[in-house]
């Protein structure tokens, strides 16, 4: 497909999904309190799609994940929270 | 149309969805063994729900036309207990020779622990001294990336696994290429929040190729859709992708690597 083919067919789409994401930031700054981690792994990931190669997916996804290569011994839950908290609990 | 659901956690669906995928050109539904949503209290809980998808499942299936298959062992989720792995897994063999089992899964990892590294390894002894093939869940989430090398890891390490009869399901963008370059098979998961969209999922067959990728909805009981394959399909045909290519994806490539089973006769 074509550049213009492409944007025919997502353009739309993408655009909501910004305003989304501009939304989320908006209702955050609004609220009371101190956000986790996730605030500012987020606005860390926003970053990677200011940089120029078609791999920012893969970036952005990879800025979410832990980077660490040993398994750990026991976890508090089953559940996943879409960000690495890194050393702010390691 | 016609595609296979490789991946379905069909006890959490209603009959409707039966009705549904049959309509949209579904051939077949495999449905690993995974995760109720609450942890099962002993082995036995296991041994209802083995009886459930290889006796009950299929049987609910076929009075829709669609043939059901299953895959077998204790989840991810369920894996920190050990002891009660090991008794969960002592119970499959007796499984294995039931007409819808293809084989061991979904094993893997969940939070990327130690026990869970024990019970994926007794996993993956217990599909090789049975010769049966294996279907892999990887974390979710922030724990994708190093679950997925770990898990790698450690079928690499047993020389009597071949990557071509693994796949390693729920790949996103930063998983695929390793999961390809080890010569395994890629398993792509369509949900409307987590792991993948329909366009990403194309994205990663048009830039990874389709050699060893099949796509799945792995529907369950959280936010899911039993037809996210065949919607995908439709969204190829946007994409300008022709039917050969789509019957190839979403057909053709599912019994490549169930087919290595003969129990999978479907064609």
């Amino acid at each position: 497909m074509t550049r213009q083919q492409i944007l025919d067919l997502y353009f739309m789409d993408a655009r909501s999904k910004l305003i989304d994401i501009a939304a989320f930031l908006d209702r955050v700054d609004r609220a009371e309190g101190e956000p986790d981690f996730r605030l500012a792994e987020f606005r860390k990931a926003l970053r990677e799609l200011e940089k120029g190669e078609p791999v920012r997916a893969r970036a952005v996804l990879m800025s979410l994940s832990d980077p660490t290569t040993e398994p750990i011994a026991s976890a508090s839950g089953k559940g996943a929270v879409g960000a690495w908290p890194g050393n702010r609990e390691g | 149309m016609r595609y296979i659901e490789p991946h379905g956690h069909m006890v959490s669906r209603v009959t409707d969805d039966y009705e549904a995928m049959i309509t949209a050109g579904c051939r077949a539904v495999c449905e690993p063994a995974f995760w109720a949503g609450y942890d099962r209290s002993g082995p036995e809980g296991f041994y209802d729900y083995f009886c459930q998808l290889t006796d009950y499942e299929p049987k609910r299936a076929a009075k829709f036309g669609l043939p059901h298959f299953t895959w077998l062992c204790i989840n991810p989720k369920e894996s920190e207990d050990v002891k009660l792995a090991e008794a969960v897994i002592a119970l499959i063999p007796q499984f294995l020779d039931r007409p819808n089992v293809l084989g061991i899964g979904e094993i893997g990892l969940n939070k990327n622990t130690r026990n869970e590294m024990k019970v994926l390894e007794q996993h993956i002894d217990l599909a090789a001294r049975h010769d049966q093939l294996i279907l892999v869940h990887t974390p979710h989430l922030e724990d994708k990336y190093k679950g997925t090398r770990l898990i790698l890891d450690t079928l690499r390490a047993d020389s009597r696994i071949k990557p071509d009869r693994v796949i390693i399901d729920h790949v996103e963008e930063h998983t695929i290429q390793m999961v390809l370059d080890a010569g395994f098979w890629a398993g792509i998961t369509l949900y409307p929040e987590s792991k993948t969209t329909p366009p990403r999922a194309i994205d990663m067959f048009e830039v990874y190729g389709g050699q060893r990728v099949w796509l799945n909805s792995a529907c369950d009981w959280g936010r899911s859709d039993p037809l996210a394959v065949p919607k995908t399909a439709i969204e190829m045909r946007r994409r300008g992708h022709n039917d050969d290519t789509i019957d190839r994806l979403v057909f053709q490539n599912p019994i490549r690597f169930l087919g290595q089973n003969p129990r999978f006769t479907v064609r």
